[in-house]
């Protein structure tokens, strides 16, 4: 079974049974961002923390922020996004998916809110 | 909202940027639109292969007039505004003491008046200035219910043809007195995007009728503030307050084009302005920096405030413009270097997140520049 969360700073997080989760932006994100021309991914094997700053998200107007929602070691990044930044623009829960991370605190998953939380306080 | 919100200027356009979609942001003490819902990407594209409707009334538009007005205003300016035709139009720059840039702007000779556009961020300044060095000479009168419209990009003229048949006797860098679809109109054929294009100065109360009319022609599509600065940019075009300022003098700016041959050491009213020893001298002697164009391979954009390294890690230079260029298909900038960097094909690095990312220094504009001249 998998769990879907999302964070203030409008990042989603799928984290699955074995200890992995997937980590990406949501849609109200990519949208208030426009259309992104580069993604910097950092490198498989980096140990990060909740809040760490682990990839740049660059649209033609500005540069931001991608904030670790949790903590852990990335296992895998989504190289498609290197040629294909649209990608997040255009499936940004799907194909646009950041990085992979083996979670070093499953805890941080309560801190995270659920779909309804997370769309109540966009509106 | 926040009182910070509320304290912003809106032009008379506002709420015809709400109606569209312009997504509203602070500038320069506005709220004006940085996109709309086409998105600053394909919104650049549009005004290159069509054209762009841009709100700038935020800028300021002033009006001086009296006996002496060009002669007087070459006090502030190292530039020719005594022979400049009537109706033609020329770019200049306010220096200050030390040969330093306070703003940068376009003079128009309208017969009766010199028509000047300040930047909206330093129109305040540039009034007081205005009124203190020529408040006993001139008229000095600020059109504060004016709006000003840019139709920018290789189909402006044809929708102006239709609009305003006068329109196409003006080259680019002139000005008339228009009729455009009953609306009464100032028009310079200029602009800040390197294509063909008009600016247009309108009464508050007909403005947005004026932008209706030409958002329904079906080359128009309105564009924000963000595909201004890219356009701005890939043209090759500085934007005061970050590639120019009030440390930085036009001879290092590369802007040697601007200043006029008759207000040079050797010409007919040489000097007269602030900072011309300091510039007249620059001139002969040369300068230890200059801004220079740069592209970076790949997709990543180097951006304002990138430190520049050459190969053996020492500081260079510094970046004042840059982002990703849509039409380019890649990462433009510009910035100051020591002038042993300036030549074309320099390869420099710069510092972006603690990476050097490879830049080479490329030729101005970015893109070809489309004016029309006739």
């Amino acid at each position: 079974m998998s769990t879907l969360g999302f964070t203030d700073d409008h990042e989603w997080v799928v984290a699955e049974d074995d200890g992995t989760a997937l980590v990406g932006i949501t849609d109200y994100a990519q949208e208030q961002l426009g259309e992104l021309v580069y993604i910097e991914l950092p490198e498989v094997g980096t140990e990060v923390e909740k809040g760490d700053a682990v990839a740049v998200i660059e649209s033609v107007k500005s540069a931001s922020d991608l904030m670790m929602p949790v903590s852990g070691e990335i296992i895998e990044i989504n190289d498609e996004l290197d040629g294909d930044p649209g990608k997040v623009n255009e499936d940004p829960m799907g194909a646009g998916w950041f990085l992979k991370v083996k979670l070093s605190d499953d805890s941080e998953l309560d801190d995270l809110m659920d779909e309804v939380s997370y769309q109540e306080g966009l509106e | 909202m926040t009182d910070n919100d509320e304290q912003l200027l809106k032009t008379a356009l506002y709420d015809l940027h709400v109606e569209l979609g312009g997504k509203m942001v602070p500038f320069a003490g506005y709220s004006m639109p940085v996109q709309y819902p086409m998105g600053i990407m394909e919104e650049h594209k549009h005004t290159r292969h069509q054209a762009g409707l841009f709100d700038v009334s935020h800028m300021g538009q002033v009006r001086i007039s009296g006996d002496n007005a060009a002669l007087a205003l070459e006090r502030l300016m190292p530039v020719d505004v005594v022979n400049l035709g009537e109706m033609k139009q020329r770019y200049a720059l306010f220096t200050n003491e030390k040969g330093g840039v306070m703003d940068d702007l376009m003079v128009t000779n309208a017969g009766d008046y010199l028509f000047l556009v300040v930047n909206a961020a330093c129109k305040e300044q540039d009034i007081s200035h205005l009124h203190q060095h020529l408040g006993d000479d001139c008229e000095i009168e600020v059109l504060e219910d004016y709006a000003l419209l840019a139709l920018q990009g290789p189909e402006a003229g044809a929708v102006m043809a239709r609009l305003a048949p006068k329109s196409q006797d003006m080259v680019f860098m002139t000005a008339a007195q228009i009729d455009i679809d009953g609306v009464e109109c100032f028009v310079t054929r200029s602009g800040y995007t390197g294509e063909d294009g008009f600016e247009i100065s309108v009464p508050n109360k007909q403005a947005e009728q004026l932008a209706r009319t030409l958002l329904v022609q079906p080359e128009v599509e309105p564009v924000g503030l963000g595909a201004r600065d890219s356009l701005r940019l890939e043209a090759g075009l500085c934007l005061y307050g970050h590639d120019l300022d009030t440390e930085t003098t036009p001879v290092e700016s590369t802007l040697l084009w601007a200043l006029s041959k008759s207000r040079r050491a050797d010409g007919e009213r040489p000097g007269g302005y602030p900072g011309d020893d300091i510039i007249m001298s620059q001139i002969t002697d040369g300068v230890s920096r200059k801004r220079v164009g740069l592209k970076a391979q790949g997709r990543m954009p180097v951006r304002e405030g990138a430190v520049l390294v050459d190969a053996d890690d020492q500081e260079v230079g510094v970046v004042t413009s840059g982002g990703f260029g849509p039409t380019v298909e890649g990462p433009v900038a510009m910035g100051y270097v020591k002038t042993d960097y300036i030549a074309i094909d320099t390869v420099l690095f710069a510092m972006v997140r603690d990476k050097k990312v490879e830049v080479t220094v490329s030729k101005m504009p970015f893109v070809e520049q489309r004016y029309y001249r006739g």
